[in-house]
């Protein structure tokens, strides 16, 4: 008997208070696998943000510190700089990460700080009910763009994929998805890449995850997974946008 | 010990690297540079990290996640940079994170003046940010004193997991003056089982948070930071008094006017008139009951107030001496320094001479 | 193939998404349930068909799924 499948040790019993259907689920479980494969649970060092992932601390099996509304990049670099041996992440959403933290997380990436952080792109603000995100999309309705975001008056989708790969100390960048198999297969991939580099001190690495809000997009899980592949991936190509361990092989 | 002639900002950057401070983070702004400057140079020294922030903001969260990691750690900063980082400062206090805040103040309000100013005061002494909490806030009046109450306040900041402030005036920032360096009492304190630095063996994980959504969780958090800020009222009051008994004229003063006014107690006392000072070192804690009792004396008939605000302390001295006798008050902004001339003339006035 | 498929029905949430990925069709909504959450949880009709690819467990975000391959 072999077991397939099963619950990784980096998570604890505690139930999510994720919405059903929520990618966070996924996501936390592959950072999770992870860091259990890399035999980092022990000595990890986790960061979340404010947004619906603020009790990431009590999902994570491994110590846990919750930082202020887009400052867990800082958090981690103060974490970083008196444990440099240990593996540091930040857990991130997109209003935290890509609106109120955009300062924090291209300046953690200018420095070439050795952390990983997992940024969970949703295109919409999940725990205030369904605002307007730096990432929601053009067209896209929530309840602070009741009409659809229109660009002239408040500008296009915030692509930090693009952005952070134009930046020096950035080591690993990837955007990846969650919606099938394959691509959750992928994203565990580019999560995993991510942790190892920051251990060999490549420098700053990175992952987003397109990721579903069936609830704030009044959509079912099912139907939030499709509109993730048909409406997402479109203006969010998936893929390696920075890897510098190519770009010294050229 | 010889004496040696030191900055006031340098000398407050080594007397924390010698109580033990390995990491700085900061983000320069006038006048406090000297201190970022000064540990940029001499924590590689010491096996420490020096880093320069994007933002005040950026430099209190990496605060936060240093002393969340079990770090003695620090930042500084004037007025302006004070204010981005009560964010930061207000979560320390929740997540109970032990850090030393230095604030070289500045005048305001907004960006003022890069002169000498004691405008925060309310800022430090009433948390400043966001809640119910307190920091015990240091205020010397010499560069000697900045640097003895060093060790004192990153073991009062580890002794009660609680941010700690030295609320020093651009004045002591900036002047020069010979100190000695003393081998500083170090207190006995707790280990720090509590940080999140990686499980290592440990069976259950550590969280850093100031984060209780349930009401009666939160109430039952604040109960104990109210408790834990009882005790440092009943342990951690520092004040002094200078020629207080049988002084006609009480005055109320701390950090650099309280140098002034005891040029001005020398005055005073040339023209016959007998004056004393009560000078708060802990401005939270605030020495309320002894300003009473001195206030309560029958030889004081005026209590005199000197500040470089509008009148802020003002407020703490009003609660102490509770009406019993008249307050005047002597008080600049913008980085004007009261003279003691005129605050032996307020004295007078007082006194309706 | 002889595989163990373990739900932990009580935390659930219905969301479907292990029914979308199930090779074999096998993995359903029991309607016929409701757990103590108030969701119809989702369960397997012919564990005979399973063929112990763990892609219902990899995609449940609850992490209520476990397979074996016996």
């Amino acid at each position: 008997m072999a077991i397939v499948y099963q619950k990784s040790k980096a998570l604890t019993d505690k139930e999510l208070h994720y919405c059903p259907g929520c990618s966070h689920g996924i996501i936390h479980k592959l950072v999770a696998e992870v860091l259990e494969e890399l035999s980092f649970i022990d000595a990890a060092i986790g960061i979340c943000p404010v947004g619906c992932s603020v009790f990431a601390y009590d999902y994570f099996a491994c110590d846990m510190l919750e930082a202020a509304h887009g400052r867990a990049p800082a958090v981690a670099t103060g974490v970083k700089r008196v444990h440099p041996q240990s593996p540091v992440f930040t857990y991130q959403g997109d209003g935290d990460l890509a609106s109120i933290g955009m300062g924090e997380i291209i300046h953690a990436a200018i420095r070439g700080e050795k952390i990983t952080t997992i940024f969970v792109n949703n295109a919409i603000y999940g725990m205030t009910g369904g605002q307007m995100a730096p990432t929601t999309l053009i067209g896209q309705k929530t309840t602070t763009s009741p009409l659809g975001r229109d660009p002239s008056h408040c500008g296009g989708p915030a692509h930090m994929a693009e952005l952070l790969a134009a930046v020096e100390g950035a080591a690993y960048v990837e955007r990846v998805a969650v919606y099938d198999i394959p691509r959750l297969n992928q994203a565990k991939r580019a999560i995993k890449t991510a942790f190892e580099m920051q251990m060999q001190g490549a420098g700053f690495t990175f992952v987003e995850v397109l990721s579903s809000c069936p609830t704030n997009w009044g959509k079912t899980p099912l139907e939030a997974a499709e509109w993730v592949r048909e409406q997402m991936v479109p203006v969010f190509p998936l893929g390696v946008t920075r890897d510098i361990r190519k770009e010294a092989a050229k | 010990m010889a004496f040696e002639l030191w900055k006031g900002n340098e000398a407050i950057a080594e007397a924390a690297v010698r109580a033990g401070c390995r990491f700085f983070f900061g983000y320069p702004i006038t006048p406090q540079n000297e201190v970022p400057e000064y540990m940029a140079r001499r924590l590689p020294e010491v096996g420490g990290c020096f880093l320069q922030s994007e933002s005040e903001l950026a430099a209190i969260n990496m605060v936060y996640g240093a002393a969340g990691a079990g770090a003695r750690v620090m930042t500084s900063s004037s007025s302006p940079g004070i204010s981005l980082k009560q964010e930061g400062i207000t979560y320390m206090a929740g997540a109970e994170l032990p850090a030393v805040i230095v604030n070289v103040m500045r005048g305001g309000p907004g960006l003022g003046t890069i002169q000498p100013a004691q405008g925060d005061y309310y800022q430090a002494t009433r948390g400043g940010g966001n809640g119910d909490y307190r920091l015990v806030v240091l205020a010397p009046n010499t560069i000697q004193e900045a640097v003895d109450l060093m060790q004192e306040a990153f073991d009062i900041a580890d002794c009660y997991r609680n941010p700690v402030m030295l609320l020093a005036d651009g004045m002591i920032g900036q002047m020069m003056e010979p100190l000695e360096w003393h081998e500083p009492e170090r207190r006995e304190l707790p280990p720090k089982d509590w940080a999140a630095a990686g499980l290592h063996g440990r069976g259950s994980h550590n969280i850093i948070n100031s984060l209780f959504i349930d009401p009666l969780a939160c109430e039952r958090h604040n109960n104990r930071l109210q408790e834990k800020y009882r005790l440092m009222e009943q342990r951690e009051l520092r004040f002094e008094e200078r020629g207080c008994e049988g002084a006609e004229v009480l005055f109320v003063a701390y950090g650099s006017p309280s140098r002034i006014v005891m040029s001005a107690v020398d005055l005073l006392a040339a023209q016959g008139v007998k004056a004393g000072l009560l000078r708060p070192i802990t401005v939270w804690p605030y020495p309320y009951e002894r300003l009473a009792a001195l206030s309560r004396e029958p030889s004081v008939k005026a209590v005199v107030a000197v500040e470089m605000s509008a009148g802020q302390m003002l407020d703490d001295v009003k609660i102490a001496v509770g009406g019993c006798k008249p307050i005047s008050f002597v008080g600049h902004t913008g980085g004007v320094i009261p003279t003691q001339h005129e605050i032996a003339a307020a004295a007078l006035a007082a006194l309706g001479r | 193939m002889a595989a163990r498929v373990t739900f932990d029905q009580d935390r659930c949430k219905g969301c479907e998404l292990c029914t979308s990925v199930c090779p074999r069709h096998i993995v359903v909504i029991d309607t016929k349930t409701t757990n103590r959450k108030g969701y119809h949880p989702a369960a397997i009709l012919d564990l005979s068909q399973c063929i112990a690819c763990g892609s219902c467990a990899k995609i449940c975000p609850d992490s209520i799924i476990t397979v074996e391959r016996l």
